[in-house]
C-alpha cells in the first residue's frame, strides 16, 4: 500500500502529497475568483441601489438561512474529523465521519430546497410574475440571490457525491495512514464550499434586518 | 498527542457557531456603516480560522501559504479595478435610478428618445 500509491514521477510519499495539496489550492484560486465575479457584481449592484437590496433583502428567510449556515459549520467539523481520522489509520472512523458530513450535505440541500420552495411560493422569482410593492430594482438582487446561491448548492451537490465516492473508496481499503491525499484534498472542497457560504449568509439574509 | 486535533477543531466549531450568533445578533442592532463593517469582518474571522485550522494551513510549508494568499490577492485586485471604474463614473448605474420613476421601468430596448435631465 505504501509504495504502490506513489507514482514514479516523485520521489517520495512527502513529496507527492505536497504537490498535490499545492494543486489542489490553484483550483480553489480558480473558484475563489469564479464566485469572486458575482461577489464583485454584487458589489457594483447593492452600491448602486442600496434601498433596493436592503427591502429585497428582508423576504429571505433569516431563519433557514441561519440553520444551514450552522449544519455547513458543523459538517466542516466532521470533515476535518473524517481527515484526522485517515491521518491516523483509523478507516474505520474515516468512513462514518465521511457518512455523517454527506448526511449533512443532504440536510443543507433539504433546507434550500423548502426555502426555495417558499420563495418561489413568495413571488421572488425576478421576472413579470415578480412580488408587487418592491422596488423594481430589486429584482437585481434576487437574481444575484438565485444564481450565488444554486451555484453554491451546485457546489455542494459536487462535494456530496465526491464524498461519497471517497466513502466507498474507503470500504475498498484505498486508504491508510500512509495514503489518504484524496481525502485530505476532498476536504479542503468542502471546507471551500462552506467559506462562500459564510459570505453569502450575511450578504443575502442580513442586509439592515434593524428597519 | 493524537486526542489534540480533535479537541481544537472542537474548539474552532464552537467558535464558529458563537460567531454565526453574534452576525445575526449585530445585523438586528443598527450600527450605521458598521453593520457591512462587522458583517464582513466576522466573515473574514471565520474564514481565517476554517483556512487555519480545518484546512490546516497553519501546518502547510510556505509555498501553500503563498498559494492561499494568490487566491486572495487576484480577487482583490479584480474587484479594485471593477470598482475604480464603476465609482469614477456616476452615470454608468446613476441614471438608471431614474427610471423607476419613470413612466416604463426597465426598458427591454433603448429608448428612443434619451431622458436628460435626470442626473
Amino acid at each position: 500500500m505504501n509504495n504502490s500509491a506513489l507514482q514514479e514521477q516523485f520521489a517520495e510519499m512527502p513529496q507527492q502529497k505536497e504537490a498535490a495539496t499545492l494543486g489542489m489550492w490553484t483550483f480553489l484560486a480558480t473558484e475563489v475568483l469564479f464566485f469572486g465575479a458575482m461577489f464583485t457584481g454584487y458589489i457594483i449592484y447593492r452600491s448602486a441601489y442600496p434601498q433596493a437590496f436592503a427591502e429585497a433583502s428582508h423576504h429571505t428567510l433569516v431563519l433557514f438561512g441561519t440553520v444551514n449556515t450552522a449544519i455547513l459549520l458543523t459538517s466542516s467539523l466532521t470533515m476535518a474529523f473524517a481527515v484526522q481520522a485517515a491521518k491516523e489509520g483509523n478507516t474505520r472512523w474515516l468512513f462514518r465521519y465521511l457518512l455523517i458530513t454527506v448526511v449533512f450535505g443532504v440536510a443543507f440541500l433539504g433546507v434550500k430546497s423548502v426555502e426555495y420552495y417558499k420563495d418561489i411560493s413568495d413571488n421572488l422569482w425576478p421576472g413579470p410574475n415578480f412580488k408587487a410593492g418592491l422596488p423594481p430594482e430589486s429584482q437585481i438582487f434576487w437574481v444575484l440571490y438565485w444564481i450565488m446561491t444554486g451555484v453554491h448548492a451546485l457546489h455542494v451537490t459536487v462535494g456530496i457525491v465526491l464524498l461519497s465516492i471517497m466513502a466507498l473508496m474507503t470500504r475498498a481499503q484505498k486508504f491508510s495512514a500512509a495514503y489518504y491525499t484524496p481525502i485530505e484534498n476532498s476536504g479542503l472542497y468542502w471546507h471551500f464550499v462552506d467559506i462562500i457560504w459564510i459570505f453569502l449568509y450575511p450578504l443575502l439574509y442580513l442586509i439592515h434586518r434593524y428597519v | 498527542m493524537n486526542a489534540k486535533p480533535k479537541k481544537i477543531y472542537l474548539r474552532v466549531w464552537i467558535a464558529l457557531l458563537a460567531l454565526l450568533l453574534l452576525t445575526w445578533g449585530l445585523a438586528e442592532i443598527n450600527l450605521g456603516p458598521f453593520n457591512n463593517v462587522a458583517a464582513l469582518g466576522i466573515s473574514a474571522l471565520k474564514t481565517l480560522l476554517v483556512v487555519l485550522f480545518f484546512m490546516h494551513v497553519r501546518h502547510e510549508p510556505k509555498l501553500t501559504w503563498v498559494f492561499v494568499c494568490a487566491g486572495l490577492i487576484w480577487l482583490l485586485i479584480m474587484v479594485d479595478l471593477t470598482l475604480s471604474d464603476y465609482l469614477t463614473r456616476g452615470d454608468v448605474l446613476a441614471t438608471r435610478e431614474s427610471w423607476r420613476h419613470s413612466e416604463q421601468p426597465f426598458p427591454l430596448r433603448e429608448p428612443t428618445t434619451k431622458t436628460e435631465g435626470h442626473e
